[in-house]
């Protein structure tokens, strides 16, 4: 009798003892081994290659979890802006007839540096570094 | 008494520059209030006098000169009389070239054009003039916030007369308009949320020459901000049959002063508009139905990842990407409701096919989020049990080894 | 021989610990109605152990730079596995922890421990109290959100008060001006190298003193026992005390866990150096009551200002604390029994509400 009792606590003490041991170490290991995406996403984002645009032409690219909408102008320069109307926050879009930055939502209008040129947005857009890597554009936070 | 007041005017004179005010200000009540009123008019910060709308001698100290017929003093303008009177600088456009280039200088032209003008020419003095929107005495720049035709100020201005239903009897316009304006979302965007761009009266009506715009120009008017509105408006299959029925384009759906904002409600339901012209089963009634239906479905996925992600959240996941990615779901909506300005089930299909792909999206990463915290509960409660059988283990041991040394003891 | 006799011979030949084994045999607690409180010291300790370990997970994954370092953490919370229960384990055992050590501290000075011999042992556990806020203030600023660098911010500009050396103080460890990118990398450097350093010395002299002078009873425990002519009863530590010790920290694990599991520890806003200061800005719990009375007292005080005057007061406070060994004996050697109880009475109660002020205010 004694004899069954110390060996049901000897199961138990050691069949606890090893399972807690196993619910701790398994984590543990599973959070060493590096995940599928290896890399935190650092302040820059790769917004494709240089001939996916033209000139006069924009795309919108995700940024981190906003939108950018990204121009490439007439004269080939790169510009980056936020693509949130600071208005009442729709998405702005590239216009190619007027070389301009539009909002669907209530006709504002910004010109190629951001500024407002009419309409009701109240601020300019805030604007964005692009670098050219290669073939491959990039865009950053402005210092 | 008159020497009394040479006397201290003349004291005044020697170090003032504007008699009219000097003297007029250390009288009482309303011979006061307009000398006091006009350190806060612009007219007084360019230097201009009373005597320059009143006529007279502003640096003369004697009443009698200051205030004299042979100067051109006239006393009180006559109401007939305002426009022209502010109309002799502010139409002058070589005279306003010397104080702001940039204004405009055909309030007056503009003024003559309106029903204001009209009748006022025509001898009726209850209709607005300048001195009415403007006030007299302390007149401030539009941009000032206690100027009475500052934007956020406007509407009560207009309102003085036309909410007035004493004043607008003898007219027989309706004086409900400001009540219905004040319930629209155009007010809400300017009182509540500050946006000095959303319209007042001024936007739609025009403020000099003010007049209610014809029924040919409402979509017109409405899509100088609504933009896409109007264009799908203008090659939808209503434009052609409002024009010929002489209805006034935006304004049948939406009403003119008290805009409320859309919903599927103006589409389906018992307080639809479309019902208003078409039956439940014909053309126009199904392709209402079926717009209201599409746009439903949307706004339903929406609120359903909302939940699920706010629970998520709220449990303390991770869900901040979704939660930014339900935003272009809500574009979508947006643009849904945009479409229906087209009045073609087709043209709203697009917008919310797309809205109902983010949203299966969204709605997914709320679920695996739930499952998430489903796993990490399960995971601790498979750990809370190895531990607490542990612990039982343990604490049964010291009783056996306590229990054992205790028998050894006491033998 | 067995397979474990021979493999402890083995050891036992090169390493000599036979004696240490003995010393464990025969280390006794003593049993009282005060025992309970000496688990207080293996939880802070164990608490500790997990810090470190939590701690250098994290370590494979963070990254100490403004630009890094908050999408770092998220990374951890988000993609790497089991990554938000390291994290949030680390965080809540940091707070854990600084509770168990002033919960610690205070029933060593209710229940009279730091009595001759034992004041180096006092000395040495109020260095490591020191260190264990060091920890959490440094730990505090690394995911770099907003709460984290306000917090730093307020802080450092607390020790940029102290006259003369306050402001040299304040640019040693801001590693500047202002509190930015080269305060992140120094507070990184304190809390991953120097301050574990430093806590691994003093520990191991802690702990050392400890067992020299084995586990002090209180006075009266020990009187009682004398009455009644019989030696105050003796728990062996090995397996009696030591049991009951593993159960308590499997119950400061399951507590871990649990809290880990159902309140993760938030991401944050990340910092922006030129937003302005949200309001209600504070600091962590434990600094909270210097906090609040700093914020209490009068711009001037007299000819002072009232910053020098609070912190003046804080550090007369933290020396007669520290001191407390030394004058809580008379002359003759006889306790000031209701002195020490009372400042212990005094200190625990301003600590609490001036807490609990600062939290709701």
């Amino acid at each position: 009798m004694e004899q069954a009792r110390r060996s049901l606590l000897r199961w138990l003490l050691g069949g606890g003892f090893t399972a807690s041991i196993i619910s701790f170490l398994y984590p543990a290991f599973r959070f060493m081994s590096p995940p599928e995406v290896s890399e935190a996403s650092v302040d820059e984002v790769s917004a494709g290659k240089i001939q996916d645009l033209r000139a006069n032409q924009g795309k919108i690219v995700k940024f981190g979890n906003l939108p950018v909408l990204l121009i490439r102008t007439s004269a080939g320069e790169w510009r980056a802006f936020s693509a949130v109307c600071t208005h009442l926050n729709c998405t702005v879009q590239y216009r190619e007839s007027s070389s301009q930055i539009w909002c669907a939502c209530h006709n504002g209008l910004y010109n190629l540096n951001g500024q407002v040129v009419s309409g009701p947005p109240p601020r300019p857009l805030d604007e964005y570094a692009v670098h050219i890597r290669g073939d491959e554009v990039v865009i950053s936070r402005r210092a | 008494m008159k020497r009394a007041l040479a006397v201290l005017c003349f004291a005044a004179s020697l170090s003032a520059a504007d008699m009219c005010v000097e003297c007029h200000s250390v009288l009482d009540g309303n011979l006061q209030a307009p000398a006091k009123a006009f350190s806060n008019d612009i007219h007084s910060r360019f230097g201009f006098s009373c005597a320059d709308c009143h006529g007279g001698d502003r640096t003369a100290s004697d009443p009698e000169q200051s205030m004299s017929r042979a100067k051109g003093f006239v006393g009180k303008i006559p109401r007939t009389a305002i426009p022209e009177r502010c109309g002799h600088c502010h139409s002058d456009a070589v005279f306003m070239q010397k104080y702001k280039p940039r204004q405009r200088v055909d309030q007056l032209t503009q003024y003559r054009t309106s029903v204001h003008g009209k009748r006022l020419a025509a001898g009726d003095t209850a209709v607005a003039t300048c001195i009415d929107c403007h006030s007299v005495h302390d007149i401030r720049e539009t941009k000032d916030p206690l100027s009475p035709v500052h934007p956020l100020r406007l509407p009560e201005t207009c309102a003085r007369c036309h909410a007035d239903a004493g004043h607008m009897a003898k007219y027989k316009l309706p004086t409900d308009q400001f009540a219905g304006y004040r319930k629209s979302v155009h007010w809400e965007a300017l009182a509540q949320r500050g946006d000095l761009s959303a319209p007042s009266c001024a936007s739609c009506h025009g403020n000099h020459g003010a007049q209610p715009p014809d029924v040919a120009s409402v979509a017109a008017v409405c899509g100088t901000c609504h933009v896409m509105m109007e264009d799908l408006y203008k090659g939808s299959p209503h434009a052609p049959v409002f024009a010929s029925m002489g209805a006034a384009g935006c304004v049948v759906c939406h009403g003119n002063h008290e805009i409320k904002r859309p919903g599927i409600g103006m589409l389906a339901g018992p307080n639809a508009v479309c019902s208003q012209c078409h039956d439940s089963d014909s053309a126009g009634g199904k392709a209402a139905a079926e717009m209201a239906r599409q746009i439903g479905s949307l706004d339903k996925a929406i609120q359903k990842s909302d939940q699920v992600l706010a629970v998520a959240q709220q449990s303390g996941m991770e869900v901040s990407e979704a939660l930014l990615r339900q935003r272009e779901a809500k574009e979508a909506l947006v643009k849904a409701a945009v479409a229906v300005h087209a009045f073609q089930p087709a043209a709203v299909q697009k917008p919310v096919q797309e809205g109902l792909a983010i949203t299966a999206e969204t709605f997914h990463a709320g679920a695996s989020a739930l499952d998430e915290r489903r796993f990490r509960r399960v995971g601790l409660g498979v750990s809370l049990t190895a531990i607490l059988i542990t612990m039982l283990g343990l604490w049964l041991t010291i009783r056996t080894i306590e229990s054992r040394k205790h028998d050894a003891e006491t033998g | 021989m067995t397979e474990p006799g021979k493999t402890f011979a083995w050891f036992e030949e090169r390493l000599g610990i036979a004696s240490m084994r003995k010393f464990l045999a025969h280390k006794t607690v003593p049993v009282h109605a005060g025992t309970a409180w000496y688990y207080f010291g293996g939880i802070t300790l164990f608490l500790f152990v997990i810090q470190v370990l939590t701690g250098t997970l994290l370590l494979l994954y963070y990254r100490p730079s403004p630009g890094e370092a908050y999408e770092s953490v998220q990374f951890i919370m988000t993609r790497v596995q089991f990554g938000w229960l390291v994290r949030s384990i680390h965080s809540w055992s940091a707070n854990l922890m600084i509770l168990s050590a002033f919960i610690h501290m205070f029933s060593v000075v209710f229940l009279r421990a730091f009595r001759r011999p034992r004041e180096l042992t006092w000395l040495s556990g109020i260095a490591l109290l020191g260190l264990a806020l060091g920890f959490g203030f440094s730990g505090y600023l690394l995911p770099w959100n907003t709460v984290s660098y306000f917090a730093t911010k307020v802080g450092t500009d607390m020790a940029a008060a102290v006259p003369g050396v306050g402001h040299h103080i304040a640019r040693f460890l801001r590693g500047g001006n202002d509190v930015g990118g080269a305060t992140l990398t120094r507070f990184f450097g304190f809390h991953v190298a120097v301050l574990p350093g430093v806590t691994t010395l003093l520990l191991l002299v802690h702990l050392a003193l400890v067992q020299k002078h084995g586990m002090s009873a209180p006075q009266w425990a020990e009187q009682e026992y004398v009455r009644k002519h019989v030696p105050l009863p003796q728990m062996p530590f090995f397996p009696n005390f030591f049991l009951r010790e593993l159960m308590a920290w499997y119950a400061a694990l399951g507590v871990l866990g649990s809290l880990a599991a159902l309140f993760p520890w938030e991401l944050g806003i990340k910092a922006d150096p030129f937003a302005p200061a949200p309001a209600g800005i504070r600091p962590e719990w434990y600094f909270l009551a210097p906090f609040y009375t700093l914020k209490l007292i009068p711009s001037h005080v007299w000819l002072f200002e009232g910053e020098l005057v609070g912190l003046f007061g804080f550090g007369l406070l933290a020396l007669w604390w520290v001191a407390l060994p030394f004058w809580a004996l008379d002359r003759k050697g006889i306790e000031r029994t209701r002195w020490v109880t009372g400042a212990g009475v005094l200190l625990l109660a301003y600590l609490a509400t001036f807490s609990a002020l600062g939290y709701w205010k």
